[in-house]
C-alpha cells in the first residue's frame, strides 16, 4: 500500500509545484513506514524535508503554509504522537475556515500512521480514528487497500480543506511489518480520484452487515469467508473515510441484512462502533434486530502479546459477533 | 561506575541476541521473544553511570524510550525490568508497559516513549521535592534530537522559574533517526540552550565517564542545594541503529566507525588501570557483571506470560465500572455544619 501512497503524491508533486511533503525522517530514511520511499531523489529536500522533532512548529507551519496557497502534507509519525502538537492540528488545522466564515481555507493533508498488533505498546499502537473523526474540520481518511490508498491520496491533496490521513502500518508492506495479502491490490498507473464520503462494500452478503475500516477490514473478509462455510453470508462494509461518513451505504445494507456488527481497532467508548450504531438506530430502528459492536475495551494497549491479543480483534472475534447477532 | 557501564552494555548484547531469535533471517518485527520495538544503547553508557552515580533512591529520573542504561545505573530492579521487557506476567509494568515504559517506584524511575515528554514530570518531581522542603532532585534524560521540542524547553523554563532541583541530562549521540544534528538545531550543542533561560549549561565531551561524573557532581549539587536546574549535555555515540532492524542506509559508513572506535567504557578502564586498578580486578567486575545479567535474562525467559484477562486491570487504580460511591463519611450534624 505504501507504493500506490507514493505513487499518488509523487504525482501530485510532479503536476503542481506548491505540492511539498514535511516530517521526520521522511527524506534520507524515506519515512519509518516507507511513506515517502524514493521521494527524495526525485524532489529532493526542499521539497521533501525533514524536520526537527517539534510536531508543534512544523504542523503549525503546515498550516501557516497552506493558508498562503500552498499544498502541503506533513507527516506526524505515530498518530500516538497528536498530543504533541493537538493545539495546531485542532484549533488552527481544523478551525481555521469556519472561524474565519470561509475567508481563509487549509488545504493541507496530514498524513499519519496508526495501529497495534505488533507489540509497540500503548504510545505506539493507537489509531485514535475517532478522537480526530470526533473533532470538527477536518476531513478523516482511512485505506483499506493499495487501489483506495492512491485514490483517496490523490484526492485528500487536491482537497481544499485539511486532510487527516491515516494508514495503518500492518496494511503498508513493509519488510519488517508483514501485511495481510487483502492490500495488495492491483493499482492503475494512471492517476484516478475516490471521493470522500463514499463507503466501498467490500463483500456482498444478505446476513448480517460488518462495518469497519483499516485493518479490520481485511479481518472481516477472513471472517466473513469462514461464516461462508457455514452458509452464513456477511455482507462487509469498508467506511474508507469517516468524515465526511457514507451512513447511507450502512444504512441501507442494515435494511436488507437486519444485523449490526461494528467493528473498531480504537476504544470502544465514544468512538467509532458508537457512531455507527447510533446512525442506524436513527434511521432504520425498524430494521435492526441485532447490533454487536468489536472493539478495544477502554484500555489503554498492552505490550505482552497474550495481552494484545486480547483486546485488539481479531477474526475470529469478528466471527463470534457475526454469530452472536443470530 | 564501571560496573553500571559494564553491565549495560553486556545487558543489551544479550538483549540483541534474543531479540533476533526468531526474526533471522527476515526480520520480522513481531516474531521472536521480545515483542515490539527495541531501542539499545550501546555507546551511551557514560551519560547513565556518570550523573546516576550521584543519585539516591529517593531523586527521580525520567528515562526516554532508550532507557536501559540509566535505568541500570539507576538501581531498577534487573530482573523485574527484564521480565517486562520480555512482556511476562512479573515484569515492572505486569508486561502492559514494555521497554520503552519502565517503571520502578522503589528507586523512583519512570519513562515516556514520546520525545521529551519525560522532561514535565521531572520538573514535577522537583517541585514536588521544593514544596516539601525535602532535598531529592530530579534527572530528566533526553536525546539531542528532543531539544527543539516544547516539552524539554518548557520545562526549562518552568523549572528555571522556581528555581527546581532539575537536571537535564541530554544524551548527545549525533542522530534523531536519521537527522544529522546539524541539519535540525543551530547550536553545536544542547548546552547552548542554558543562554536564553539563565540556567546554567555544560557540555561534557566524548566518552569520558569521569569527566561527566564531574560535571554532574555540579550539578546535581547545585540542584540538591536549591540552586536550580542545569542542562548538562553529554556527546556519547550510537554505536548500532535506531532501533533493532535499522538498516541505517542514510548514515555514512564512516560515521558508524567512528562511533565505535570510541568507547568510554574502555576509556574508563584505561583510567582505573592508571589509578592502580590492576585487570583481574577489572574482570572480576565484568564477570559479576555477566552473571547478574544471564541471571536476570534466564530468570524472565522463565516467567509466566500473563493472563489474557489481565488487559482489563489496572487501567485505574479503582475500576471505573459501576458507581463511585459519593455518599460523605461523616455526619453533618456532628460537625457543627448545617445545610446551606
Amino acid at each position: 500500500m505504501s507504493r500506490a501512497i507514493v505513487e499518488a503524491i509523487g504525482t501530485e508533486m510532479r503536476e503542481n509545484e506548491e505540492v511539498f511533503y514535511m516530517g521526520e525522517d521522511v527524506a534520507d530514511y524515506g519515512g519509518i513506514f516507507d511513506s515517502t520511499q524514493g521521494l527524495l531523489e526525485e524532489f529532493g529536500h526542499d521539497r521533501i524535508v525533514d524536520v526537527p522533532i517539534s510536531e508543534t512548529a512544523y504542523l503549525g507551519a503546515a498550516v501557516g503554509a497552506a493558508q498562503q496557497g500552498m499544498r502541503p502534507i506533513a507527516e506526524l509519525m505515530f498518530v500516538d504522537f497528536f498530543g504533541v502538537a493537538m493545539d495546531q492540528i485542532y484549533n488552527n488545522m481544523a478551525k481555521n475556515t469556519y472561524m474565519s466564515g470561509g475567508a481563509v481555507n487549509v488545504p493541507m493533508v496530514m498524513t499519519t500512521a496508526v495501529g497495534g498488533t505488533y507489540n509497540d505498546a500503548a504510545q505506539h499502537s493507537q489509531t485514535l480514528y475517532g478522537t480526530f473523526a470526533h473533532l470538527p474540520g477536518m476531513k478523516v481518511v482511512v485505506p483499506a487497500t493499495a487501489y483506495d490508498a492512491k485514490g483517496l491520496m490523490h484526492n485528500a491533496i487536491r482537497d481544499d480543506d485539511p486532510v487527516v490521513y491515516m494508514y495503518h502500518k500492518r496494511l503498508m508492506g513493509l519488510g519488517w511489518l508483514p501485511a495481510p495479502d487483502g492490500p495488495k491490490t492491483p493499482v492503475p498507473e494512471t492517476d484516478y480520484t475516490i471521493p470522500f464520503g463514499r463507503a466501498d462494500v467490500k463483500r456482498e452478503g444478505s446476513d448480517a452487515t460488518v462495518v469497519t475500516l483499516g485493518l479490520h477490514v481485511h479481518r472481516a473478509l477472513d471472517a466473513a469467508a469462514a461464516l461462508a462455510e457455514d452458509g452464513i453470508e456477511a455482507e462487509v462494509i469498508d467506511l474508507r473515510t469517516l468524515v465526511p461518513l457514507d451512513r447511507e451505504t450502512v444504512i441501507e445494507s442494515v435494511r436488507k441484512t437486519g444485523r449490526l456488527v461494528v467493528v473498531d481497532e480504537d476504544y470502544r467508548s465514544f468512538g467509532l462502533t458508537g457512531e455507527i450504531v447510533a446512525s442506524v438506530t436513527d434511521e432504520a430502528l425498524d430494521a435492526l434486530e441485532a447490533v454487536e459492536r468489536v472493539a478495544l475495551p477502554d484500555v489503554p494497549i498492552p505490550y505482552a502479546r497474550s495481552l494484545e491479543t486480547e483486546v485488539i480483534p481479531g477474526a475470529t472475534d469478528i466471527e463470534a459477533a457475526v454469530r452472536a447477532t443470530r | 561506575m564501571y560496573a553500571d557501564m559494564v553491565t549495560a552494555r553486556y545487558y543489551e548484547e544479550r538483549l540483541q541476541e534474543e531479540y533476533l531469535e526468531g526474526k533471522q533471517p527476515k526480520f520480522d518485527i513481531s516474531a521472536g521473544p521480545i515483542p515490539g520495538e527495541l531501542h539499545l544503547a550501546a555507546g551511551q553508557e557514560a551519560a547513565a553511570a556518570g550523573v546516576c552515580a550521584h543519585l539516591r533512591d529517593d531523586d527521580t529520573v525520567t528515562a526516554p524510550h532508550r532507557p536501559h542504561h540509566v535505568a541500570i545505573a539507576k538501581g531498577v530492579d534487573l530482573k523485574r525490568m527484564t521480565a517486562e521487557i520480555f512482556g511476562r506476567e512479573t515484569g515492572l509494568g505486569s508486561g502492559k508497559g514494555g521497554h520503552m515504559h519502565l517503571f520502578d517506584p522503589e528507586v523512583n524511575f519512570a519513562c515516556s516513549g514520546i520525545i521529551a515528554q519525560g522532561c514535565p514530570p521531572a520538573a514535577g518531581a522537583g517541585l514536588a521535592a521544593k514544596k516539601r522542603n525535602t532535598d531529592s532532585v530530579a534527572v530528566a534524560y533526553l536525546g539531542e534530537g528532543a531539544i527543539d521540542q516544547g516539552g524539554f524547553l518548557e520545562s526549562l523554563n518552568f523549572a528555571a522559574v522556581h528555581d527546581l532541583p532539575v537536571v537535564f541530562v541530554v544524551e548527545d549521540n549525533d542522530w534523531a533517526i536519521s537527522m544529522p544534528q546539524e541539519r535540525v538545531t543551530d547550536v553545536e550543542s544542547a548546552a547552548s540552550r542554558a543562554g536564553g533561560f539563565e540556567v546554567a549549561g555544560v557540555a561534557v565531551d566524548h566518552d569520558d565517564a569521569v569527566a561527566v561524573y564531574e560535571a554532574a557532581r555540579e550539578a546535581v549539587g547545585r540542584a540538591r542545594d536549591g540552586n536550580g536546574p542545569t542542562i548538562l549535555s553529554v556527546q556519547v555515540h550510537r554505536r548500532m541503529g535506531h532501533f533493532m532492524g535499522d538498516p541505517e542506509s542514510y548514515r555514512p559508513d564512516e560515521d558508524r566507525e567512528a562511533a565505535t572506535e570510541r568507547d568510554s567504557i574502555e576509556r574508563l578502564a584505561a583510567d582505573l588501570r592508571a589509578e592502580g586498578v590492576d585487570d583481574e580486578a577489572l574482570a572480576a567486575i565484568r564477570a559479576e557483571a555477566h552473571d547478574r545479567v544471564d541471571e536476570a535474562i534466564e530468570w524472565a525467559k522463565g516467567e509466566p506470560n500473563p493472563d489474557p484477562e489481565a488487559a482489563y486491570e489496572d487501567a485505574f487504580v479503582n475500576p471505573a465500572s459501576g458507581v463511585t460511591d459519593t455518599e460523605p463519611d461523616f455526619d453533618l450534624a456532628e460537625t457543627g455544619g448545617e445545610e446551606r
